[in-house]
């Protein structure tokens, strides 16, 4: 997984409550096999019409939004199902950043596996976030976003803020731990179903 | 120290503690499906590694599979591919595999327990949200991401932060436990709590009502928890669990010997903290129908549809949602439930395909027809339901009344393969979701219970499953 860098882009307001992953990405696109090309997908039931034309009046089709890292959105985004596709498309379209007042619970834990940093934040910041229109700076070592006039200090799980700033392969940090989960083997008695 | 059940199997696998960090669990159960595993496979194929505990894993095919005729090919190659790839994957890494034609074969949730690979006190994952289904054996069973499965494969272990336990009762005798159903139990608890009520907990039903219900609609309960933001539903075992289980494909040898243990340790001890609590009264609840884009727009069978305004109480972004929602509908604040008529009707989905629900519903439809106006499936929820309906005779009683009897799989609940909704079609759904577009591009998903389904199915429009004669 690649580092986190501090980054520095303008914002998408995307002010919508309860986002879910079938928004984000629509069943039709989960049959590949690949976790790479999702970003032509994202949000495609809202980005395209049913001839596949851009719908103009979408937030990701104004070209004021084409370069921005960070999306700012409502309450409980990514809840629903667990496909892991939906943070693959954000990821893949160009996002770094999230920033909601809260999310859902399998969606956060996917961000954090693949190097997008979910950020949660007072519903009443999150409001004012949308109205600027300016740069913001989201720093995860210091954890606090920065606009040419405010800093705003964020909570990150420690855990969380290491994978991400480390990069680290998870599997391979918990595989340095194989004495422990032989040993919880040997103890435990879990039935085979073979 | 008291403790609720959820904190017990949560203590009980531990591997590896890190101080207000994360814990690393043990997982007992591993389900995979076709859709969120074939990325797994790989990144354990790129980086050389294997499958941990291929016998504590088991796959089948169900997002994807047709629920027409399987003797003929499957037509979208990208379904075929995903099915060709899951299949290679299970031999070249030693899985045992139901395919979709295995009698085993089904939706996930549903196979579980019928097989006997769900067990009280366990741990469960599928990356599938749904897989809260299975808590209704007390075990604790959530839904994972695809770098989790990866995970699991390659170490049989999760990095969990620790989620809180959250206390719903629900009290009181239901005047009529034929057409108050759990589904109606649960959308009802949805309604009052909201989508992100149970966010970052663990859900334990408890109270009365829930002893009484069935496994299969205890299932029922624990399937939505997800749709109230909790990552998983649990229901301490009883003896009604320990019969559901005995006997089945992989229920273990020496099953009595854990009963004995369970009896003893599964329950949350009296004066255990819960982090949150809600109670309802199961007598207030009527049929429930969804009207919206998100399982807690929904309102009871005799009522109107709301106004965004009376929906959201002061909370201005719901307001906007529902006005949305409303538009996308195609409803109007003021229409009764009752003048809500339907395209289509599916009775299936991992909430509502057990052999229970089907039974149900043909109650409601013995004797009668479908309305020429709607077109009507049932999927069951596995070959197993199928075939137990119909050494039953269910399946006749819906063909009679021209529904269509199909193969198992999820279907039309998210509409992965042909079962789709077309733009504008309206249905009465047993499913989980009304997200805009779940069921196919610019339909429109009602939300009910298997008997409201089967209910519109003939009337043509939503009617209060009260009023008819069920028994």
């Amino acid at each position: 997984m690649k580092q986190f860098q501090k980054i520095k882009t303008t914002t998408v307001p995307f002010d919508k409550v309860n986002v879910d992953t079938d928004q984000i990405v629509p069943k039709q696109f989960l049959k590949l096999i690949q976790k790479t090309g999702f970003g032509k997908f994202l949000f495609y039931n809202w980005r395209f019409d049913v001839n596949e034309i851009p719908n103009p009046s979408f937030i990701l089709n104004d070209p004021q939004y084409k370069n921005s890292k960070i999306l700012v959105t409502g309450e409980n985004f990514g809840c629903g199902s667990s496909r892991e596709h939906a943070v693959w498309a954000l990821q893949d379209y160009g996002f770094s950043v999230i920033i909601a007042p809260s999310f859902g619970d399998i969606f956060y834990s996917n961000c954090f596996k693949n190097g997008l940093l979910a950020i949660t934040l007072d519903p009443k910041i999150v409001q004012k976030l949308m109205q600027i229109e300016t740069e913001l700076e989201v720093d995860l070592e210091s954890q606090t976003i920065k606009t040419n006039t405010v800093k705003i200090p964020f909570q990150i799980d420690s855990y969380n803020k290491k994978i991400l700033l480390e990069g680290f392969d998870e599997i391979a940090l918990t595989i340095e731990n194989e004495d422990k989960i032989s040993e919880y083997e040997q103890k435990s008695n879990v039935s085979s179903l073979l | 120290m008291s403790m609720t059940l959820f904190e017990k199997i949560w203590n009980s696998h531990i591997v590896l503690e890190k101080e207000n960090g994360p814990s690393l669990l043990y997982i007992d159960r591993h389900l995979i499906h076709e859709v969120t595993s074939p990325q797994a496979f790989e990144g354990l194929r790129l980086n050389n590694r294997k499958v941990r505990r291929p016998d504590l894993t088991i796959a089948t095919e169900d997002h994807n599979v047709p629920t027409s005729d399987r003797s003929l090919p499957i037509i979208d190659q990208t379904s075929s591919i995903q099915i060709q790839t899951l299949e290679k994957n299970c031999k070249d890494f030693g899985i045992q595999l139901f395919g979709i034609d295995n009698p085993n074969q089904g939706i996930v949730h549903v196979i579980g327990p019928q097989l006997g690979i769900t067990l009280p006190g366990s741990t469960i994952v599928c990356g599938d949200s749904h897989t809260s289904t299975q808590g209704a054996f007390g075990s604790l069973a959530f839904g994972i991401g695809t770098s989790e499965v990866e995970h699991v494969f390659a170490t049989q272990t999760l990095w969990m932060q620790k989620l809180k336990p959250f206390e719903i009762k629900v009290e009181g005798k239901r005047k009529n436990p034929l057409a108050i159903t759990a589904k109606d139990i649960i959308l009802s608890i949805i309604r009052r709590i909201g989508t992100s009520g149970g966010n970052g907990t663990v859900i334990e039903y408890r109270g009365e009502t829930i002893s009484e219900l069935s496994m299969e609609q205890r299932m029922t309960i624990c399937n939505m928890s997800i749709e109230a933001g909790a990552r998983a539903g649990l229901i301490a075992p009883d003896e009604k669990t320990y019969d559901y289980l005995r006997g089945k494909k992989f229920t273990p040898k020496n099953y009595e010997e854990l009963v004995e243990q369970w009896r003893e340790n599964l329950k949350t001890d009296p004066n255990a903290k819960f982090d949150k609590r809600f109670t309802i009264n199961a007598q207030k609840i009527a049929p429930q129908v969804s009207w919206g884009t998100n399982p807690s727009m929904v309102s009871d069978v005799t009522e109107e549809i709301p106004s965004p305004e009376e929906f959201a109480k002061g909370d201005l972004s719901q307001q906007k949602g529902a006005t949305k929602a409303l538009e996308y509908m195609d409803l109007k604040p003021g229409t009764s439930i009752t003048d809500i008529f339907v395209d289509r009707v599916f009775i299936g989905s991992c909430t509502n395909a057990r052999l229970e629900d089907l039974v149900d519903a043909s109650k409601v439809v013995k004797g009668r027809k479908v309305s020429s106006k709607v077109s009507a499936m049932v999927v069951p929820g596995s070959q197993m339901v199928k075939k137990q309906a119909e050494d039953l005779g269910i399946d006749k009683i819906f063909k009679d009344a021209n529904f269509e009897w199909r193969e198992s799989g999820c279907s039309m609940c998210l509409g992965m393969n042909p079962d789709i909704l077309g733009p504008g079609e309206r249905c009465a759904s047993t499913s989980n979701r009304n997200f805009e577009g779940r069921q196919g591009v610019g339909g429109r998903t009602h939300l009910v219970s298997p008997v409201m389904a089967a209910a519109a199915a003939i009337e043509g429009h939503f009617v209060d499953v009260r009023e008819l004669d069920l028994n």
